[in-house]
């Protein structure tokens, strides 16, 4: 394998990934190729496999203080997003048929919402503020005694914002209903606590914190009916059949460990870069915005829109530059409406097109985010002389 | 987001990164601007027209993506040089074939720079009292701007 190659790009999109890490790698590797035993069998070579499912279970569970048995494994946030809804639709809908979670949610639960609503659930969908913060007071007015799920994503992929989830908690206690997190941005960069926050239901990827994609979990407290979604053989406690994923399972372990180990020390690094090139570019280019909470905010997330120019046009002559990013331009998005996270804070269509999300890692360096300054300005400026809005504005 | 680069052909690729025509014509015989902010998408056509009826010049400015620019710009290319009734025959498939082809989901791109011609023509006919054969009024005006925001 080439090690040598010096990395020829700068990659600054680990929301939408990261890289697996060389010791997750390391780690799964056995199971893939000596302990490759499926844990429900059994003899001797499979129960290297099940101890290593229950030892990652156990792993992750201390990670966000759970108990082993509150964690179910999953392919992906995706996947746990759908199952939380579905499966609390169907086990408390002799309860209520009402679900609320906000505007700025993640497709996944936007899109199983839409689904449950076709089948006769009324959801409500909570405004955020210019920022995205959810707007609290707004929240707990939509709460009715038919409602039985809250579900509300930790920290907002695109643009960063780290929700109230302590006090959306402690509402959701209020008023005894359950209360989901979509945990899938923040797990593994901000410390979670389920107890400290009163969540009843998490979900997480492992693909977002240097583990491997495919894989991801669901954590449910003990106590809350949890109907089976996928049917078939016993595994996750009859919750979740299909072999175990246990190369999967045991990468996410690994990655979670390091990702909680390092937490502290990759916070502050990445907080540093963020700051920095926010700061550059705020001060050195001009009719900028920057999209999202400034404090409350992940570390490692840029979320800028540039007046006047289009996002697909930036991403591409970006990636002419080696420099890896996204945008919630409509063209990036495939649909004729750009990012919904951007129009729920209230940016206009064409503010929200010309939008750039940065997110870096703790290997990116200063002198990355001087190189990618450059490359946006003269980027910016050429796109600028391009653009018929620009050239308005000018005039006017 | 589908990778830029693999997404568009090469011809694509050349017309954005090296886009033919950029800028403006002061006292342009025509100006049409289509498309609208919300899309995403926002054309801009000038045209200098000479007393025979043939196309001097021609600038562009765009607002949006890899295609629109590429589209805009190629427009620009097939339409200079050429007679009002030459360009009236340049459709938005000669643009898309001119490029060696467009992704499905980007064709629209290919007919905003047709109507950006016409709406350039119209805009020059309108003018000049002058009937171009087969042109019609251009069906889509520019949003001007939505309310105003705060400036940034």
């Amino acid at each position: 394998m080439d090690n040598n190659k010096e990395k020829s790009f700068i990659y600054l999109d680990n929301a939408a990934t990261t890289k697996t890490a060389p010791e997750v790698v390391e780690a799964m590797i056995p199971y893939f190729t000596k302990l490759y035993g499926n844990p429900s069998s059994i003899y001797e070579l499979a129960s290297s496999s099940k101890r290593a499912v229950a030892e990652s279970r156990e792993t992750i569970a201390h990670t966000i203080g759970a108990d082993v048995n509150e964690i179910y494994f999953t392919a992906g946030g995706s996947e746990s997003d759908n199952w939380a809804l579905i499966a609390t639709a169907e086990a408390y809908e002799s309860k209520g048929k009402h679900i609320i979670t906000s505007k700025i949610e993640h497709h996944a639960i936007l899109h199983t919402c839409e689904y449950l609503q076709k089948r006769g659930f009324e959801i409500s969908y909570i405004n955020v503020d210019e920022n995205g913060v959810l707007k609290l007071n707004e929240l707990e007015k939509a709460i009715r005694p038919d409602t039985i799920l809250i579900s509300v994503m930790f920290a907002n992929n695109e643009i960063g914002t780290i929700q109230p989830i302590k006090e959306i908690g402690e509402i959701a206690k209020k008023h005894n209903v359950l209360f989901h997190t979509d945990a899938v941005q923040a797990f593994g960069q901000l410390p979670i606590n389920v107890d400290e926050y009163k969540i009843d239901m998490m979900s997480a990827s492992g693909h977002k914190l240097n583990g491997p994609k495919g894989i991801g979990f669901l954590y449910v407290r003990k106590g809350i009916k949890i109907r089976s979604f996928i049917h078939g053989g016993g595994q996750e406690r009859s919750r979740r059949a299909g072999t175990e994923n246990v190369p999967g399972i045991v990468g996410l372990a690994k990655a979670a460990e390091r990702a909680v180990n390092t937490m502290q020390s990759r916070a502050e690094k990445e907080t540093e870069l963020r700051d920095y090139l926010i700061e550059k570019v705020l001060k050195e280019i001009p009719h900028v915005r920057l999209n999202g909470d400034q404090a409350m905010r992940l570390p490692n997330n840029i979320n800028i829109s540039f007046r006047f120019v289009e996002g697909e046009s930036l991403l591409i002559m970006l990636d002419m530059e080696g420099i890896c990013g996204s945008s919630g331009s409509a063209c990036t998005s495939g649909s004729l409406d750009p990012s919904h996270v951007l129009l729920a804070i209230g940016l206009p269509h064409e503010i929200a097109h010309g939008s750039l999300r940065l997110t870096l890692s703790e290997e990116n360096t200063k002198e990355e985010m001087d190189i990618v300054l450059e490359k946006v300005k003269i980027i910016v400026e050429k796109l600028r002389k391009m653009s018929p809005l620009y050239e308005d504005f000018m005039k006017a | 987001m589908i990778g830029g680069r693999k997404m568009y052909s090469e011809k694509v690729m050349d017309h954005f990164s090296n886009p033919r025509n950029v800028g403006e014509i002061e006292n342009a015989s025509g100006i049409g601007t289509v498309g609208n902010a919300k899309c995403g998408d926002i054309m801009r056509i000038y045209l200098d027209i000479d007393d025979n009826q043939i196309i001097r010049d021609c600038k562009f400015k765009t607002f949006g993506c890899g295609a629109a620019v590429a589209t805009s710009s190629m427009a620009t290319e097939l339409v200079k040089g050429k007679s009002i009734q030459e360009a009236m025959q340049i459709t938005n498939k000669a643009v898309t074939e001119a490029l060696d082809g467009l992704p499905p989901v980007k064709v629209h791109c290919s007919l905003l720079a047709e109507e950006a011609i016409h709406a350039a023509l119209w805009d020059y006919a309108e003018k000049h009292d002058i009937q171009i054969e087969g042109l019609k009024k251009p069906k889509s005006d520019v949003h001007e701007g939505e309310e105003d925001r705060e400036e940034y």
